[in-house]
C-alpha cells in the first residue's frame, strides 16, 4: 500500500447524497480478479452515456476534474455493497481522498486498506470546499495527514478527527497482516483457550 | 465477568477480543468466514504473493453464488460468460491449492452464501462471522455477530483468523403487535429502514426486539437481520431463543447430542440482561406496517402500497430534493402516482433476503390457480439446492410452473444481474431482493422491492398491486 502523507491536488465535486456502490462501480464491473483497472469504470453510469460516449456534463468529464485527486461529496458516501472494487476504482483512477459528512461503514474501512482516506467533515464545511472547487485550476486544495488539516486554496486550515491507530498505518503505508501477525502468540493463546472452554464448537471440514 | 449488564452484541464482542490495543481497536477472533468466487480472488492472489497460507481452513468454507447460471449447464467450464467462467474456476482453484472447505455447484447443498451457512449449520448463535459480501448481516438473525468486510479485510482473516474492530454502538428497534393480513417480515424491515433512513444506523449493530420480531419465524429473521445493511447497520442482531435452538438441532454442521447440549446452555446466556443500555433505541408498532412498495433508488424511499409517489417540490432542503427529483424520473414515476396499479415487465423472487422455502411457499400460495400476466416475466430463483428440492417435494414447482412462473435453479441471480439474468434498460420490475439502487438490476432498469408474496401478486395482475385485494 502507498503512503498517505500530504497531498495536494485538484478537487472535483460531487454534490450527492447516498452515493452508492453500485453508483461508484456496477455491478457487472466486479467480474474481475485483479485489483488494477477499474478506473476506466469509476461512476459509469453517471459518466458514460447510453451509446458509451463521455457523458460531458458528468464533473471528472471536466477539466481541470478530469485530474482530480481529493473527491467532494454529501452524505452517506459508500452505501451499499462491501465490494472494496469500489476504493480500487476511485484510486485506479486517481482519487486519494474522499470528503462527505460522513460515510457507509465497510466504505470507509475498505478506503484505509487501500490507502484512500476518507475525511468526515460538517456538511457546511463540504459546502464550502464544493464551492472552492469552482476556482476551477485554482482549487488545489492540499490535505495533511500528518497535521490532520485540509488547507483550502484560500490558506484557511480545517482541521479532521482520525483514528490514531490509522493515522499510523497510512503515514507509513503498512499492511494490517504484518501488524496482527505480531499478535499471533495471543492469537495461539485464544484458540487453546476456547477450544478448551467451547469444544462443541464444529469445524467445516465434517 | 463484569456484572454491569451486557447486550448481546456486547457478550459476543466481549468473547471475542483476542487483544485490545491501547487506542481501543481490538483484534477480534473469527468464528466462521464464508467465502465466494467475487470478492476473494484478490485475497487469496495477497496470500500466495506473501507466502502465507490460510491459518484455519477448518473455520472457513466457500462456495460460488453470484455468478452462476439459473439456466442450462452449471458445471464451470461451460459458463459462457468469459469473465464470469474465470471467477469461479479462480476460486474453485484457489480451494484447492490452499484447503478450503468447499461446496461445489453441482452438490445440492450449493446455494447463496447467506442461505446456505445457516442452513448447513455452519453459521451457529453467538459466533463471529464474516464474508465479503455486506449481507452477511443475514446470520445475525440466529444471534450471531455478522457483517459484511472488504477483500482486504477477507485476505487478513483468512492469514490470522482475526479482524482489527473497534467496537460499534448498539441500536435497538423493538416492534411489538400483530402483523396485519398479508404483511411480512419483508413489510418489517422495509418499514423500519423507511423510518431511520438508510443512514439511520450507521457505526451501529442493531439489535432487534419485540414481540413481532420474536412471532417471526427464522426466515423472516433471516429477512429483516439481511436488511440491516440496507439501513447502515453492518450488523443485525436477534437474540437466539426456542425457535433458534429448533432451526439449529440437526442440521449437517451443527454440534450433535451432548455437544448440542452445551452449545444450547451457552447460547442460553446471550441474550442481552435485563437494564443493559442502547445508545439509540427505536420502536414501531404493527400499525405502522402494511405491505410496502419502494418508489426510488434507494430502500429507504418506501411507502405502503396503498401510497403515492411523493412529490419532490415539497421538500425544502435543497439536496434532498434533487436526489428525490432524480430518482422519480430514473423510475419513470410522476409525483403524486399512486403505486398500486404501475404496471410491471418482470417479477424476481429469490435472493438472500427471500430465498428461502418460507419465501417460496408465500409466492406459491398467492400464484395457485392464477397466471402470469401476459407480457410479464416472472422468474422464481430458490436460494439453495436444498431449498429447490424441499419446494419440489411440496410440489410449489408445479404450483409456480402451472401459474406460468419460471422455475430456476439457486444463485444470486437477478439481485445484482452478474449472471445473465438482468433487466435491459427501463424495464420496470418488482423484487424481492435487498437493493433498488440505479442499475443494480441491470443498466438502467428500474426495481420495486416487495415481499414474496406481493411479488407474486404483481406478476399474476401485472402490476403492482395489494396482494391483501387478491383475498
Amino acid at each position: 500500500m502507498d503512503k498517505f502523507t500530504t497531498l495536494t491536488g485538484i478537487a472535483a465535486p460531487l454534490p450527492m447524497a447516498n452515493v452508492d456502490t453500485d453508483k461508484i462501480i456496477p455491478a457487472r464491473f466486479l467480474k474481475t480478479i485483479k485489483r488494477s483497472g477499474l478506473g476506466v469504470h469509476l461512476f459509469d453510469s453517471l459518466r458514460y452515456r447510453k451509446d458509451g460516449s463521455e457523458n460531458p456534463d458528468f464533473v471528472l468529464n471536466r477539466p481541470p476534474y478530469r485530474e482530480a485527486q481529493v473527491l467532494i461529496a454529501h452524505e452517506n458516501f459508500g452505501c451499499g455493497s462491501s465490494r472494496e472494487h469500489a476504493p480500487w476504482a476511485l484510486l485506479d483512477f486517481g482519487i486519494r481522498c474522499v470528503i462527505a459528512p460522513d460515510f457507509a461503514d465497510i466504505f470507509f474501512n475498505n478506503s484505509f486498506k487501500n490507502g484512500i482516506l476518507p475525511i468526515r467533515l460538517p456538511r457546511a464545511v463540504c459546502d464550502q470546499l464544493m464551492e472552492d472547487t469552482k476556482l476551477g485550476g485554482n482549487a488545489r486544495i492540499t490535505v495533511d495527514l500528518e497535521r490532520q488539516v485540509v488547507v483550502r486554496p484560500n490558506g484557511e486550515e480545517i482541521a479532521f478527527e482520525i483514528d490514531p491507530f490509522r493515522k499510523h498505518l497510512l503515514l507509513n503505508g503498512l499492511d494490517d497482516i504484518g501488524q496482527t501477525l505480531q499478535h499471533a502468540p495471543k492469537i495461539d493463546s485464544y484458540e487453546a483457550t476456547r477450544r478448551a472452554e467451547m469444544p462443541w464448537i464444529p469445524a467445516t471440514t465434517g | 465477568m463484569s456484572s454491569t449488564p451486557r447486550t448481546l452484541f456486547d457478550k459476543i464482542w466481549d468473547s471475542h477480543v483476542v487483544q485490545r490495543l491501547p487506542d481501543g481497536t481490538c483484534v477480534l477472533y473469527i468464528d466462521r468466514h464464508l467465502v465466494h468466487e467475487v470478492t476473494s480472488p484478490q485475497a487469496f492472489e495477497g496470500l500466495r504473493m506473501a507466502g502465507r497460507p490460510v491459518r484455519r481452513p477448518d473455520c472457513t468454507i466457500a462456495v460460488a453464488d453470484h455468478n452462476i447460471p439459473t439456466v442450462g449447464s452449471r458445471v464451470p467450464s461451460d459458463i459462457k460468460e468469459q469473465d464470469s467462467r474465470i471467477q469461479v474456476e479462480t476460486l474453485e482453484k484457489n480451494v484447492k491449492e490452499f484447503g478450503v472447505p468447499y461446496i461445489p455447484i453441482l452438490d445440492v447443498r450449493q446455494g447463496i452464501v447467506h442461505i446456505i451457512g445457516p442452513e448447513l449449520g455452519v453459521s451457529l448463535p453467538g459466533m463471529t462471522i464474516v464474508c465479503g459480501d455486506s449481507h452477511t448481516s443475514t446470520h445475525g438473525a440466529l444471534g450471531a455477530l455478522a457483517f459484511g468486510i472488504g477483500t482486504s479485510e477477507v485476505e487478513h482473516v483468512l492469514a490470522t483468523q482475526t479482524l482489527l474492530q473497534k467496537p460499534a454502538k448498539n441500536m435497538q428497534i423493538d416492534v411489538t403487535g400483530t402483523l396485519g393480513f398479508g404483511c411480512s417480515a419483508k413489510d418489517v424491515v422495509l418499514a423500519i429502514i423507511g423510518k431511520i433512513g438508510t443512514g439511520g444506523g450507521t457505526g451501529h449493530v442493531i439489535e432487534y426486539t419485540g414481540d413481532t420480531i420474536r412471532a417471526l419465524d427464522m426466515a423472516g429473521r433471516m429477512t429483516v437481520s439481511n436488511m440491516s445493511i440496507e439501513a447502515g447497520a453492518r450488523a443485525g442482531l436477534i437474540a437466539p431463543d426456542e425457535t433458534t435452538f429448533a432451526y439449529v438441532k440437526g442440521r449437517e454442521f451443527a454440534p450433535k447430542g451432548e455437544a448440542y447440549e452445551q452449545a444450547v446452555a451457552y447460547w442460553r446466556s446471550l441474550p442481552s440482561d435485563a437494564g443493559a443500555t442502547y445508545d439509540a433505541t427505536v420502536r414501531l408498532t404493527t400499525a405502522e406496517i402494511a405491505p410496502m412498495v419502494t418508489w426510488g433508488t434507494t430502500p429507504g424511499a418506501v411507502v405502503p402500497i396503498t401510497g403515492a409517489v411523493p412529490d419532490p417540490t415539497e421538500i425544502d432542503d435543497p439536496g434532498l430534493r434533487e436526489q428525490a427529483q432524480r430518482m422519480v424520473d430514473y423510475m419513470g414515476l410522476a409525483p403524486g402516482q399512486k403505486l398500486e396499479g404501475v404496471p410491471i415487465d418482470v417479477v424476481f423472487i429469490g435472493s438472500c433476503t427471500n430465498g428461502r422455502i418460507e419465501d417460496i411457499r408465500a409466492a406459491a400460495a398467492v400464484a395457485k390457480g392464477r397466471k402470469v400476466a401476459d407480457g410479464v416475466q416472472a422468474l422464481v430463483v430458490p436460494g439453495s439446492g436444498l431449498v429447490k428440492r424441499q419446494a419440489e417435494q411440496e410440489g410449489l414447482d408445479r404450483i409456480l410452473l402451472e401459474a406460468g412462473f419460471e422455475w430456476r435453479e439457486p444463485c444470486c441471480s437477478m439481485c445484482l444481474g452478474m449472471n445473465p439474468d438482468k433487466l435491459t434498460p427501463g424495464q420496470r420490475c418488482a423484487s424481492t431482493s435487498n437493493r433498488n439502487f440505479e442499475g443494480r438490476q441491470g443498466p438502467n432498469g428500474r426495481t420495486h422491492l416487495v415481499s414474496p408474496s406481493m411479488a407474486a401478486a404483481a406478476a399474476v395482475t401485472g402490476r403492482l398491486a395489494d396482494v391483501r385485494q387478491l383475498g
